[in-house]
């Protein structure tokens, strides 16, 4: 009996220490989470002022000025990939949870795969060899066309297990109803999956959103307002990078300021993503 | 046991047959579920295919609308003469087999994101059966008033149907079954989800239904057998779990005087 007693004694502590060690790196990995936040907003703040929400960039030395082309030219290289992304990843996706068993569908899956573990600068590199090296121009579009296939795997792969996973008696309601393949799948599933469709849509966004590397040689920045996709253009995550590397404490400040509206970009995408989530899985 | 169920009388034996199973056999994979099934349902009639858990009884029934094949691996045999004319044939297409035949499932599977209505107007809208919307108004008042569900939900059409109680659901479902005018309803346990007084509803308006349609039914309850159907089937599986017709006749001989001594010791509780 006091032998048990002992044992259990021994198996209490042990208990004891797993639970504080994982408390202890949970506690770690949310404190370190919660100090860069609150470090991104002690030094941004500052830097946030209607100036800098709306002016262009001052020539270097002189203080002052925003970086409202970055923010402009941002939404409109992740438009452009977004508006790209979903047709070809949400009918991928389809594909492979309809009719995915065969090699093909296999082969396309292996390479989503695949594609996802790619670093983003490799994905630039092409995108630079393919679309700004033929024409001798740096473009915006370039720059989409990179976020574009950043974006794709996980739009795949949400778009293939939202689908997968609309309930069989409603695939077939919809088939016992003597709709056709297409009307059902147009109608009834996908109206069923798009809350899921929704949420890796958000995440995708949220992914490429503050992406750089690819930047560098696609979109390549710039000082001046500029619209068009066929030209360089100026992006936020580059404007901090540029800012960041720069030898004047003001430009430091704004890549402060900068970071600190991409984290909040990136928090509304993803609460959003978290509220498509919930709205979904409150219907089914 | 036998004297307390009340047998319904059967349709004259010379009905004619509208839907006919001619040596149908069905596989999952390369599992064997049926084989060589012959049942003849005959027009406005009432037939419930009975058994215990695994005889194969909803594999047959989804073999009738050639929703079995749906399944990945899953492959039938043999034929199924709607009016005479084999629904497996080459040159027939399962989508325009289904809007002859048409399913109620074991569960209710009202279409989730839709209003009551749009899920009552789903197969006339996306089969192209009417586009005039007066028109649509009036097949959605129809469908619902022969599924008894009308009166219950004719004020609030427009509100999602997964706000109905389970037994309206599956009157929905039925409803939205009906809205593509089938000849022939087939009906998967359609009240084993539902509490007692559903489950009453739904026999009372099957009764109404046969009046207007072939209706084939898949039950493991006995005494709703007894209760609805007009001509009964009892399966069984054997040593492999291969599902077969034991006996087939109208449900007052079968309940009364059963041929087989396994259909006898299935109804008397002595089996299944």
């Amino acid at each position: 009996m006091i032998a048990d007693v002992r044992l259990d004694k021994g198996r209490r502590a042990r208990s004891a220490l797993g639970l504080i060690a994982t408390a202890f790196c949970s506690a770690l990995a949310a404190g370190l989470l919660v100090v860069l936040l609150g470090y991104v907003i002690i030094q941004g703040w500052g830097a946030l002022n209607p100036a800098f929400l709306t002016q262009l960039p001052r020539p270097v030395g002189v203080t002052g000025g925003g970086v409202a082309n970055g923010i402009v030219g941002s939404l409109i290289i992740v438009g452009i990939a977004t508006l790209m992304a979903i047709p070809v990843g949400i009918l991928t996706g389809l594909y492979l949870a309809v009719y995915g068993r065969g090699l093909a569908a296999e082969l396309v899956r292996f390479l989503a795969e695949v594609l996802s573990g790619l670093p983003s600068i490799a994905i630039g590199l092409f995108a630079y060899t393919i679309l700004v090296q033929p024409f001798s121009h740096f473009s915006a579009f370039s720059a989409a066309f990179a976020f574009t296939v950043l974006m794709l795997p996980l739009m795949i792969r949400t778009s293939e297990e939202a689908i997968r996973g609309v309930p069989t008696a409603i695939r077939e309601g919809a088939l016992a109803l003597g709709l056709p393949d297409y009307e059902g799948i147009l109608h009834i599933v996908l109206p069923v999956a798009r809350p899921l469709i929704v949420t890796g849509l958000l995440l995708a966004v949220a992914r490429v959103t503050g992406e750089t590397a690819p930047l560098l040689f696609t979109a390549f920045g710039s000082q001046f307002w500029e619209i068009n996709p066929g030209n360089p253009m100026a992006e936020l995550s580059l404007q901090i990078f540029t800012y960041a590397i720069s030898p004047y404490d003001d430009w430091h400040r704004q890549a402060w300021g900068g970071a600190l509206i991409l984290i909040l970009a990136v928090l509304v995408l993803n609460v959003g993503a978290r509220l498509a989530l919930s709205r979904g899985s409150r219907k089914r | 046991m036998q004297s307390t169920i009340a047998v319904k009388n059967a349709p004259t034996d010379d009905a004619r047959i509208v839907l006919s199973a001619r040596d149908v056999s069905a596989w999952y994979g390369g599992k064997l579920a049926i084989s060589d099934v012959s049942l003849d349902f005959r027009r406005n009639s009432i037939t419930a295919l009975m058994g215990p858990s695994g005889c194969g009884k909803t594999t047959l029934l989804r073999c009738l609308n050639r929703i079995h094949e749906a399944a990945l691996g899953a492959r039938v045999a043999g034929e199924v003469l709607l009016d005479g004319m084999d629904i497996y044939a080459s040159e027939v297409s399962p989508v325009m087999t289904r809007r002859q035949i048409g399913m109620v499932f074991q569960r209710p599977n009202p279409f989730p994101t839709m209003s009551i209505l749009d899920n009552v107007l789903t197969g006339p809208r996306y089969t192209g059966l009417a586009r005039d919307p007066h028109e649509l108004d009036q097949i959605a008042e129809e469908a619902l008033r022969r599924a008894a569900l009308f009166d219950e939900v004719k004020d609030k059409l427009r509100t999602p149907a997964s706000s109905l109680s389970g037994g309206q659901q599956q009157r929905l479902c039925i409803a939205r079954a009906l809205a593509v005018q089938p000849e022939v309803l087939l009906m998967d346990e359609p009240t084993s989800a539902l509490d007692p007084v559903s489950t009453l509803k739904i026999e009372d308006l099957m009764e109404h239904l046969a009046s207007e349609f072939t209706v084939v039914i898949v039950t493991h309850n006995l005494q709703q057998a007894a209760r609805v159907s007009h001509y009964a089937a009892f399966m069984l599986g054997d040593e492999h779990r291969v599902g077969r017709v034991v006996e087939y006749s109208s449900t007052e001989q079968i309940f009364t005087h059963p041929k087989e001594s396994r259909t006898e010791d299935y109804i008397t509780g002595r089996l299944g």
